[in-house]
């Protein structure tokens, strides 16, 4: 069959492991749990995206959300979180009212996307193989030209700058009123 | 000086004043408030004077419009004839074309003589309480108060002199009968003085709904509410407007004639503030009041407030309404008479004046109801009337502070108590000796001219009846009024002044001064520049003729009436006990002053509350609360109901905003 | 070659994972990481557009960088709140937080 290639069954994989994962991440009771499966998810996505070809974008993911982030996640559960005492149970009503919420939800994107949607039948079969280069990104990111982004890029920088103070701040704020 | 520019200080100086006084009665003592309030009125006094002065004297004109709309110059005389004149009117409130409402100043003889009444006497009296209020009142942070609200009361009479409309007159009328409140409850710590009060602003406040009544029913068909307007061209505005022509009386409502219902029902206001029968009952009572508030109030302006209402819109009477002057001048002798005889009963010295007042002031109300433009007969009433109001509020106004001298040493209203005061308070003695005389009618005293003119109006006119009654009170006045003097005054001394601390004395120059000016203003009112030459109901010179038939009989009415007092009361007697014991049951009934009072509070107790106002009560409980406790009901069910909506809760708002967006989403796409 | 659809149905479906995982959690760490699943799922959006309409610009692409990052940003603010919470209310659940109500 044709369309079993390495690279379709490589997108069924990671699919399976990105959906699979981020339900159990939100299904499952205990924080610790849940933070492992986020990080399943995060790793598929970054396969994803290595599927595309975008290698930059998938190291990124995986530095700053899989390593990053999430390390920030368990260190909060780890702190948090009493022994023993790390597992919450949700009322199944609830359950049922944001599986509803959420069902309707992906039943309205669905319908209008396939309904709507123009998707012209691809003639080419060929997979992203080129790269993008790294020069490239960097004009993109540090450029100011057309399509080029340097005023976000500053702005970012600022806002990381802003965080760190402020996660500062507010983490500091009890030791003062102690104090 | 222009008067156009000067005229609006009249009335923004005291109402500033009032604002002024009233905000900083904590930060001055009483005697600064009272200097303050004091040197403004002076000021005020002297632009009243002046623009008076100017308008009677002088020759002066201001830029206005004329009938044609044509800009011209309005002098205040041409000729002969006096003119009136609108210095200003600014407009206040504008509803609609028709509708507006003017704030103005009008100036024609009769408003121009209630400035220099309401200047004189309110002066007077400002200077009078800083001796009366310091002293008598005993505490300080009353008089700021006390200046405050007088400061507001000459705002609001002057006001309604000089209204341009008879809207404005309607507001500073109420302004006056607020005023009028306040001083009455003075003394709020009294019962006597809060039962008082309630009882002048309510009754008056009763008459004013049928003066709005009579205004809205008038100026609907006459759509104006200016009285130039109303009193233009021997009032054909207002006989177009209620369609009279010769014997036709016009638009009718219930039978009547609408024009007498309206015009009647203004006089009723007017009735209510001058204290005609039956609204009365509340002027004796007022007398709780502080006394020179009561001079200025009660015996001088604000009660000759209705018969200035009537001759301000005497032509519109004269000639769509005959019928009511007629009735004006029923009403009048009959209070006139009436109240003479129940004054004769009365021992408290204020309520002898007060009852004095309700009948002169009907004697004015007589001698505009006996007038009617014609000749120079019948118009003579008019003249008279205003000379009236213009004496009696001098003399009156001079009795009230020589009795607030009086009650000041003795420190009681009762006659029992006085007795023998010659010696000790002669100035004081003699003044009031001047008023009595002038309210007697003895030449050649200022009283003397106006009410002779007053019975010669009624027997020119040809209301014989109304003279006889009116010469009868005369008689009564003169007795009553030395019945007081001769008991103030002789009669029997009360031997408590040897033992007082404070012998009875006459009093400083504050309190004296008024009562000399007065007193001179009432000796020399025959040297005055005659009312015949400008306050005539033709605002032209007119002849006064002396009937001196009339005039002989008057005197010896009086003459007789003092007689009668000097027999009774000269000296201490038995024959005041006798006459009284042969009759105690008729003395009783005069002393609780015909029991006119207790017919009112029976009507109001039995009737009003009784029938009419338990079934509004009952309507007020269950329908209009029980409508405003049901929507209150429901609002708290309601948000009872939907508050968990507002739950803080974010979950729950994602979840409606996700389903809000999912729903919108289907909604606009299939 | 992989069409598009796939791509928007997976991200579809992430993103309504994260919105159910966002109102059944009770937990505020469980709540972020539904944040976390649905800033992901709009990021394969971006990136899949990008790839495939406009391959040769990287539009889509910097911005699931910029995503990325304030959403590293936004979790370290966040995580530090969280703290607080749990140092003041003993607890971390979203019930906890409701000293301004009443």
């Amino acid at each position: 069959m044709e369309f079993i290639t390495a690279n379709n069954i490589i997108f069924a994989l990671l699919s399976v492991i990105v959906l699979g994962c981020g339900l159990l991440s939100v299904l499952t009771e205990k924080l610790m749990h849940a933070a492992f499966y986020l990080f399943l998810t995060l790793v598929g996505v970054a396969g994803l995206y290595l599927q595309m070809s975008y290698d930059f974008l998938a190291a990124a993911q995986l530095s700053v959300y899989a390593g990053g982030i999430l390390m920030l996640f368990i260190f909060a559960i780890v702190l948090v979180h009493r022994i023993g005492e790390n597992s919450e149970h949700v009322r199944m009503g609830k359950k049922a009212r944001a599986g509803f919420a959420a069902l309707c939800g992906i039943a309205v994107v669905l319908c209008t996307m396939f309904l709507f949607g123009n998707f012209s039948e691809d003639p080419s079969t060929d997979q992203f193989t080129e790269t993008v280069n790294m020069e490239l990104i960097g004009c993109t990111l540090l450029g100011t030209g057309k399509h080029q982004y340097l005023l976000p890029f500053e702005a970012t920088g600022i806002l990381l700058l802003a965080c760190i103070i402020g996660a500062l701040v507010i983490a500091n704020k009890e030791k003062e009123d102690k104090e | 000086m222009e008067i156009t520019s000067l005229a609006p200080w009249i009335l923004l100086l005291p109402f500033l004043m009032f604002i002024f006084l009233g905000l900083t009665a904590h930060k001055f003592s009483g005697q600064t408030s009272a200097k303050i309030g004091t040197i403004a009125f002076g000021i005020v006094a002297i632009l009243c004077y002046y623009v008076a002065g100017r308008y009677f004297f002088g020759n002066f004109f201001i830029e206005g419009i004329n009938a044609n709309g044509k800009e011209v110059e309005i002098f205040n005389k041409t000729g002969e004839i006096y003119n009136q004149m609108t210095i200003f009117n600014w407009t206040w409130m504008e509803m609609t074309k028709n509708l507006t409402i003017h704030i103005g100043f009008y100036l024609d003889p009769i408003s121009a003589m209630m400035l220099v009444v309401i200047a004189t006497v309110s002066l007077m009296v400002h200077i009078y309480s800083y001796g009366y209020m310091f002293e008598h009142g005993h505490f300080d942070e009353g008089m700021s108060r006390y200046y405050a609200v007088l400061s507001l009361f000459s705002f609001a009479m002057l006001g309604l002199v000089v209204a341009t409309n008879i809207f404005q007159m309607y507001i500073f009328w109420e302004l006056v009968g607020v005023s009028s409140f306040l001083l009455i409850g003075y003394y709020f710590f009294k019962p006597a003085a809060v039962s008082a009060c309630k009882k002048a602003f309510i009754v008056t406040r009763f008459a004013d709904m049928f003066f709005l009544i009579g205004i809205l029913v008038l100026s609907y068909h006459t759509q104006t509410f200016d009285f130039d307007k109303l009193n233009a061209d021997n009032a054909k505005l207002v006989l177009d407007s209620f369609a009279i022509t010769g014997e036709s009386r016009g638009i009718t409502f219930l039978g009547f004639p609408l024009i007498t219902i309206a015009t009647f029902f203004i006089f009723l206001g007017g009735a209510g503030k001058s204290a005609m029968f039956p609204f009365h009952i509340w002027l004796p009572d007022a007398m709780e009041g502080p006394t020179p508030s009561s001079a200025l109030i009660h015996a001088a302006t604000m009660v000759v407030a209705g018969v200035f209402l009537v001759a301000r819109l005497f032509p519109v009477y004269s000639f769509s309404a005959p019928e009511v002057l007629n009735a004006i001048c029923y009403i009048g002798a009959f209070t006139a008479l009436f109240a003479a005889i129940i004054a004769v009963a009365q021992t408290d010295i204020k309520r002898v004046l007060a009852f004095s007042t309700i009948s002169q002031i009907a004697y004015m109300m007589v001698a505009l109801g006996v007038a009617r433009f014609g000749n120079h007969e019948s118009e003579l009433g008019f003249t008279a009337s205003m000379m009236h109001l213009f004496t009696h509020a001098m003399f009156k106004a001079m009795l009230f502070l020589c009795c607030g001298c009086i009650i000041h040493c003795v420190e009681s209203n009762e006659m029992s108590k006085m007795g023998g005061l010659w010696k000790y308070m002669p100035k004081t003695a003699w003044c009031f000796l001047i008023g009595c005389l002038a309210i007697a009618g003895i030449p050649p005293f200022s009283g003397f001219f106006s009410k002779g003119e007053i019975l010669s109006a009624c027997m020119e006119n040809g209301y014989t009846a109304i003279y006889v009654v009116m010469t009868l009170t005369a008689g009564l006045t003169a007795f009553y009024m030395f019945r007081l003097f001769f008991h103030i005054f002789f009669y029997e001394e009360n031997p408590e002044y040897a033992t007082m601390h404070h012998k009875p004395h006459d009093q400083g120059w504050q309190m004296t001064l008024p009562l000399i000016v007065f007193a001179v203003l009432t000796i020399g009112f025959f040297l005055l520049p005659g009312f015949n030459k400008a306050i005539t109901a033709t605002r032209t010179e007119m002849e006064m003729p002396t009937n001196w038939t009339v005039e002989g009989i008057s005197i010896a009415v009086a003459l007789l009436g003092i007689g009668i007092a000097f027999v009774l009361y000269y000296k201490k007697n038995q024959k005041p006990a006798d006459i009284m014991a042969k009759c105690p049951a008729l003395c009783e009934f005069v002393y609780n002053r015909m029991k006119i009072d207790e017919i009112w509070y029976g009507i109001t107790r039995s009737f009003i509350f009784g029938v009419i106002c338990k079934w509004i009560a009952w309507f007020d409980h269950n329908c209009i609360d029980g409508f405003m406790n049901l929507c209150a009901w429901i609002t708290q069910k309601v948000s009872f109901a939907t508050k968990d909506v507002q739950s803080g809760n974010v979950q729950q708002y994602v979840w409606v905003f996700i389903m809000g967006v999912v729903t919108i989403a289907f909604l606009a796409l299939y | 070659m992989i069409p598009v659809q796939f791509y928007l149905v997976i991200s579809t479906l992430l993103f309504f994972i994260g919105v159910f995982g966002f109102i059944a959690r009770k937990n505020l760490i469980g709540l972020l990481m539904s944040i976390e699943l649905i800033l992901n799922a709009v990021n394969i959006n971006f990136v899949a557009f990008n790839r495939y309409l406009f391959p040769n610009q990287l539009e889509g692409y910097v911005y699931s960088l910029f995503v990325i990052v304030v959403a590293a940003a936004e979790t370290a603010v966040a995580i530090a709140i969280i703290m607080n919470v749990y140092r003041r209310m003993g607890s971390e659940t979203v019930k906890s937080i409701n000293e301004l109500k009443n």
